[in-house]
């Protein structure tokens, strides 16, 4: 057993938090929340030169060959600093699609670029029904012989402003799960999008699909057999979120905890206060069950174990665990944290997003209700 | 990361598991014992000398006192296959009085009691608290007066289980009243079996159960039973001591729990309507089993952390308070998911399984106060853990 983070990961974390740090600090979270690309090609390139949009891919397709278990340890870093733009949705939902599902020549064709930072990708998966599971699958793709005509609404497809390509999740066939998944340039005739404003101002689009035509090599991995990659890919990206979030409250407690040691009422600092103590105990509890149970799942899904159970649990509890952070991160900075120029609601903002992206804690609940027996 | 016991500690798993399921002389499944609680004491300490004979109770004990200088690891599982069955390997001899004899002991008093200890012979109740010392430990005034060979102690303690078979207890005793509060206190230990001067009253708790108050009346304990240096007992109690401290027999039983409540659910209803098919109590349930789960890793986390050499502070804080207020919600919802049967008492014909989960839950507030309150648990997060100024 190793609880902690090895000596490669410790690194990373290390060398994350100085170039975030560097790079991406508050003043730039803020500008690319009014930017309309949302992120700078300036740094999507230095991050390409950190090796970072390879870290998980092999060898030989340009990458650096890590596991998950070290994505997630970037990630806790990214959800840190609030790094914004298309880094998730490229690496774990593009990417990770990619990697699992794709044949030979689709490997060479995207994954280099992908880990050299010439491509930018992402996942149309939900659409207007906001389901998670399979069902809410009813974009049509048709099959025409040599091609494809895709026809449907996505909705809440991150990034898409800006992707290169996006793996869109299509029903091929009346089974609940005759699912398909095609990797689509989204400059495609027939596509249109249109920017939604969000809670955490990151970017998220309606993409509509009218009659696009796509070739039969856009077919990633088998007809029919997409659902199975993409519960992959709900358990990448759920636990990806954890990590995110993890970070993020770890940085809230931070701010709390430095906060309430300066800001004096009554003659003597908060902090002091027994009651504002308790607010910065139970957040430090949060942290710390937050990333126990995102580690578990993380490694799980590293080791290639069966981890449904455990990443329901930890969807489940970091997304509610980070929202009680942040409420008594608030709390505990009174007025002032609620003001745009303080960082408090910059957090409290993405921890609501978090917590509904790729399922929520009912969501999971419901999971963990049927893996323990109910 | 990784999560995984070596593999030598899982075949330990399943050694423990065959061991007290074949040698365990009570239906496990269907009763909570209670070591504090006389009548369930001498089965426990039957079952402990069991124990005893196979090495298992002294594991965390270095070699030279007779352990087996287990792993922490390896104790972590001891402890969870113990609670998961209901047996509490929380032995205050082998915990607590034994490691500290072997770091202030005597020669004399490591001879005296370590076999003993170590055989489960003696029965410890361990004399801290009292009626006016409590949270605030360090005021506690049983006085221990220097006479000769002896010291003579008066005053009293509580909540401790001297009641229920118990031979010896360890407490803190006031030796310099004018001294600063922490600097006036020594360590000894007392036997209590037929001593003059002790009168040992049974409290009735709120669940199936009774705490001792042992009241000292010019109570002769002989100075060779001093622990460590006088006055400095405050320092001897407080020893960090190197076994497994991280509370992982809560998850462990809570486990359990959590599985005969599925079990309930499945055959019983509410309303004309299966509790298993009921939405509510699929979501208060599967989010108890959660955070049971972020319990237990919290607690392999102290344990690793100690296997690392590194002091598990805030997060031994962290993971008591974090454990004790899961078990207490788990209890909880228990009782309130067996809807009226519920409220039912364990001698009721009509309890659900045998009214373990409605007195559990009784109990389980017990924890949230027991060896430092929660509120304690949240002062030392906060201001060891996090650095936050005293107030």
């Amino acid at each position: 057993m190793d609880l902690g983070l090895n000596e490669a990961q410790q690194m990373l974390k290390t060398s994350a938090q100085d170039f975030l740090s560097a790079e991406c600090p508050d003043t730039y979270v803020r500008e690319m929340e009014e930017d309309e690309r949302g992120y700078t090609p300036e740094l999507w390139t230095k991050i390409a030169e950190q090796g970072w949009l390879g870290l998980i891919i092999p060898e030989q397709y340009g990458g650096v060959e890590l596991e998950f278990q070290d994505l997630v340890v970037l990630l806790e870093e990214m959800g840190r600093y609030m790094l914004p733009g298309p880094f998730f949705s490229t690496v774990v939902l593009g990417g990770m699609s990619i990697m699992d599902a794709g044949n030979e020549e689709q490997k060479q064709e995207y994954l280099p670029r992908i880990a050299e930072g010439q491509i930018i990708m992402t996942l149309a998966l939900t659409e207007p029904s906001a389901r998670w599971d399979a069902p809410g699958v009813e974009l049509t793709a048709t099959s025409n012989g040599d091609s494809y005509t895709l026809s449907g609404t996505k909705l809440f497809v991150q990034n898409a402003h800006v992707s290169d390509y996006m793996v869109v999740v299509a029903r091929t066939g009346s089974s609940e799960e005759d699912i398909s998944l095609f990797v689509v340039p989204t400059q495609s005739d027939g596509i249109n999008q249109t920017l939604l404003k969000t809670i955490a101002s990151d970017r998220q689009s309606e993409v509509v699909f009218s009659d696009v035509q796509v070739p039969s090599s856009a077919l990633l991995g088998v007809e029919n057999k997409g659902w199975e990659t993409i519960q992959k890919v709900m358990q990448w990206g759920a636990i990806g979120k954890c990590a995110e979030m993890s970070g993020g409250g770890q940085q809230v407690l931070d701010m709390t905890v430095d906060y309430v040691k300066q800001r004096t009422q009554f003659g003597r600092p908060i902090g002091s206060f027994q009651a504002i103590q308790h607010h910065c105990a139970n957040m430090a509890t949060d942290v710390e069950g937050s990333k126990f149970i995102t580690y578990q799942a993380a490694w799980r899904l590293s080791e290639g174990l069966p981890a449904d159970r455990e990443v329901a649990m930890a969807k489940a509890w970091v997304s509610d665990a980070y929202r009680r952070v942040c409420a008594l991160g608030h709390q505990s900075h009174g007025a002032i944290g609620f003001t745009k120029e303080h960082n408090m609601q910059l957090y409290s903002r993405r921890a609501k997003a978090s917590e509904i992206m790729f399922g929520d804690t009912d969501f999971h609940l419901e999971n963990v209700a049927n893996i323990i027996g109910l | 990361m990784d999560f995984k016991f070596e593999n030598i500690d899982e075949d330990f798993r399943s050694e423990i598991k065959d061991f007290v399921e074949k040698e365990l002389p009570w239906n496990w499944r269907e009763q909570d014992l209670d070591p504090e609680d006389e009548k369930d004491s001498v089965l426990v300490r039957n079952f402990k000398r069991k124990l005893g004979d196979q090495g298992w109770l002294t594991m965390a004990w270095p070699k030279e006192y007779g352990g087996q200088a287990a792993s922490h690891m390896r104790q972590v599982v001891f402890n969870e296959e113990m609670a998961y069955r209901g047996i509490s390997a929380g032995d205050a001899g082998i915990r607590m009085v034994g490691p500290i004899l072997m770091l202030y002991g005597t020669d004399e008093q490591k001879k005296q009691f370590l076999p003993k200890i170590a055989s489960a012979e003696i029965n410890w109740s361990q004399g801290y608290s009292e009626p006016d010392s409590g949270s605030d430990l360090a005021s506690l005034q049983t006085r221990a007066v220097e006479d000769g060979d002896d010291f003579v102690v008066s005053g009293s303690k509580i909540w401790n289980s001297a009641h229920a078979d118990s031979d010896w207890m360890f407490m803190l005793v006031r030796t310099e009243p004018d001294a600063p509060k922490h600097r006036g206190i020594s360590f000894v230990l007392t036997e209590l079996e037929g001593q003059e001067g002790v009168t040992i009253e049974k409290i009735p708790m709120m669940w199936d159960a009774y705490r001792g108050l042992v009241t000292f009346d010019n109570v002769r304990v002989p100075k060779k039973n001093l622990v460590g240096e006088q006055n400095r007992g405050w320092y001897v109690g407080a020893a960090l001591l190197d076994f497994e401290r991280s509370g992982v027999d809560r998850p462990a039983r809570a486990k359990r729990v959590l599985e005969d409540l599925v079990a309930f659910c499945k055959v019983n209803k509410k309303n004309g309507r299966l509790l298993a098919d009921d939405p509510v109590i699929r979501n208060e349930l599967a989010e108890l089993a959660v955070q049971v789960e972020t319990t237990r890793l919290m607690c392999y986390n102290v344990a690793w952390m100690q296997s690392q050499d590194l002091i598990p502070n805030k997060e031994a804080s962290i993971t008591k308070v974090y454990g004790t207020e899961t078990v207490n919600r788990l209890y909880g919802l228990g009782v309130k998911i067996m809807g009226l049967y519920g409220q039912l008492d364990p001698d009721s014909k009509w309890a659900p399984l045998k009214g373990r989960i409605e007195n559990a839950w009784l109990r389980s507030f017990g924890g949230m106060v027991a060896a430092g309150t929660s509120e304690i648990q949240r002062n030392v997060i906060a201001q060891r853990g996090l650095e936050l100024p005293r107030g």
